[in-house]
């Protein structure tokens, strides 16, 4: 069975197609609606869309990565931890920040199991996401390795692993539940 | 303090897979019922605010688009935009510059033509509606996924089931059944809800707000010029907004929205209604059901439940005419659907009109408070917008 992504670029190949055939036939790139039978154009404009974000200022998260750990930043003066993490303290404009590792373990707080799938993430399998909350009661939102959301339960032991994310071959973090 | 506004003239098009019109064709559905209900000209009107999201549609600039097909160019005007609550937005915008003495009429437009795109490409854009870099980019949400972390932590603290939440869909497709301007008019029976698929677990297809487009439009006019345009004007008495975390991570539980609790506190401050009891005040209630969970939270957050108490109003049908509080009369964005800029302009055509006691038989609240509340959230409590429609004139401008 193809994944949804490849479903959606066949559907749009398909209308691509008959709006072909509909511009030999009358000229022009019109498709009908397969309920009502109304006519509409079918762009003949397209993009890609893919943004550049800078990372500059919170590049050291990225760095410690690679070393298999997982940092915040934290205002020196009030003791908070910003996580993701920001580089101006929100609270206090005179504050500053330093960059903290975060502990790799807690507890899970809430999850869900994406069926229906943005189309960017069409192509992975069934993903389930969730919610953990660190020993140190900071929040971090990834993916759960656990596909069944029944054998999952609120206040569950968890920890968090550095993996790479495939086909994309990147760094990225993942909840692991623990064995009770 | 500024000036009272009133609404004194609503429209509303069909919302649906709107194929056989384009946006601005969509948009002047709303705009010339609206302005003819109104019994303005156009030289009258001072501002035009349009509250749009797109990106999934063609027109980058849909407001002038709009204006230019409906013959008000040439007039002060914006686009608003605050994700699903944009046209509470819009109509705060409008209100603000009425109150203020900017305008004396001011015409809001909600359009949105979530159809231009294919689903895949939709479901796209509204799961980049939170923090994209950090919850979107590596995890790939959706927007039921943001709700169903919510679904997920209401079940898990206060033992409401799955039923409860289907129950909240069985309602508003029921009342929906009477909507003409519905995007479905089939009444749906629980077991219906409860064996379609699930899109993100635990909310399945009929927990689910479809994908819509739509538009609705209400011209607002300060005291003095309302009172000449119309013996009933229906006067927004206050607004409560406030804006959320942008990152779920932040949010210091899963089983209400702060922002939506905060934006009914300050509204209800305003309208001097006791934030303990509402429902003693109100007569009936637009809630933001973009999924069956965000209703009874809705419940919560407004006070007509107890927290953690929400469900059990459902449960016990004290939702529906009859009940503590009817709400969704319309049949919510779950089932009249849920064109994002257009639904908090399509709140208050709807509350306008239960208040004037001009809905469908079979959908229409009794009215005794002659108050009305609409709730309308942005993102998954990124914005929350608590507005109240009053038939009196308030003793003090929102």
């Amino acid at each position: 069975m193809s994944n949804q992504r490849e479903q959606a670029d066949m559907f749009l190949a398909q209308m691509d197609q008959f709006a072909n055939t509909m511009k030999e036939s009358v000229g022009i790139p019109v498709l009908m609606d397969q309920k009502t039978g109304v006519r509409m154009w079918w762009d003949q404009r397209e993009i890609k869309l893919r943004f550049v974000i800078s990372v500059e200022k919170t590049f050291k998260f990225f760095e410690a990565l690679a070393e298999g750990k997982l940092l915040a930043t934290k205002c020196k003066k009030s003791g908070k931890i910003l996580f993701p993490p920001q580089v101006d303290c929100p609270d206090d404009p005179e504050d500053e920040v330093e960059w903290v590792e975060l502990p790799n373990k807690g507890e899970l707080i809430t999850w869900t199991v994406i069926y229906v799938k943005p189309y960017s993430f069409g192509h992975y399998q069934d993903y389930t996401v969730g919610i953990a909350k660190l020993e140190n009661g900071v929040q971090i939102l990834a993916w759960v390795r656990e596909t069944d959301p029944k054998k999952l339960r609120m206040g569950m032991p968890v920890k968090i692993e550095i993996v790479r994310r495939q086909p994309e071959n990147y760094l990225t973090y993942e909840i692991v539940p623990l064995e009770e | 303090m500024g000036r009272r506004v009133a609404i004194v003239g609503t429209g509303h098009s069909k919302f649906g897979v709107r194929n056989d019109v384009n946006i601005p064709e969509l948009a002047y559905e709303a705009i010339s019922k609206a302005i003819a209900d109104a019994g303005i000209e156009r030289k009258e009107i001072d501002l035009v605010v349009t509250g749009y999201v797109g990106g999934w549609s063609s027109e980058g600039l849909a407001p002038v688009v709009i204006m230019e097909y409906a013959g008000l160019t040439g007039k002060p005007g914006y686009r608003i935009e605050a994700a699903c609550a944009t046209g509470s937005a819009a109509i705060k915008a409008a209100h603000d510059a009425i109150a203020a003495g900017e305008a004396d009429i001011a015409l809001v437009v909600g359009v949105e033509k979530m159809n231009e795109s294919p689903t895949p490409t939709v479901v796209e854009f509204i799961g980049r509606a939170g923090n994209y870099f950090w919850e979107f980019e590596n995890f790939g949400l959706t927007f039921p996924g943001y709700y169903a972390l919510y679904a997920t932590a209401y079940m898990q603290k206060y033992g409401a089931t799955e039923e409860d939440y289907c129950k909240v869909a069985v309602k508003n497709h029921y009342y929906a059944s009477m909507n003409p301007k519905a995007q479905f008019q089939r009444k749906i029976t629980l077991e219906t809800c409860m064996q379609s698929r699930y899109i993100a677990w635990p909310l399945k297809l009929f927990d689910c707000s479809p994908i819509t487009d739509g538009a609705a439009a209400v011209v607002l006019a300060s005291e003095e010029v309302a009172q000449k345009l119309t013996d009933s004007p229906v006067w927004i008495e206050s607004i409560g907004a406030s804006i959320g975390t942008s990152n779920l991570s932040k949010r210091t539980q899963f089983t209400n929205l702060e922002a939506a609790r905060l934006a009914a506190q300050m509204a209800y401050k305003k309208a001097g209604i006791d934030p303990e009891n509402p429902v003693k005040y109100l007569d009936v209630a637009e809630v933001h059901d973009c999924f069956t969970i965000a209703e009874i939270m809705a419940y919560e957050d407004l006070g007509f439940a107890k927290r953690g108490e929400g469900y059990k109003l459902i449960r016990d049908e004290q939702t529906y005419i009859g009940g503590v509080i009817p709400v969704n009369l319309s049949g919510g964005l779950k089932a009249k659907g849920h064109p994002l800029a257009a639904t908090g302009v399509s709140m208050a055509v709807e509350l306008a009109n239960q208040l004037l006691g001009k809905v469908e038989k079979g959908r229409q609240a009794p009215i005794k408070n002659g108050r009305a509340i609409a709730h309308n959230i942005g993102g998954t409590g990124h914005y929350a917008y608590v507005t109240i429609y009053s038939l009196s004139k308030p003793r003090s401008p929102a």
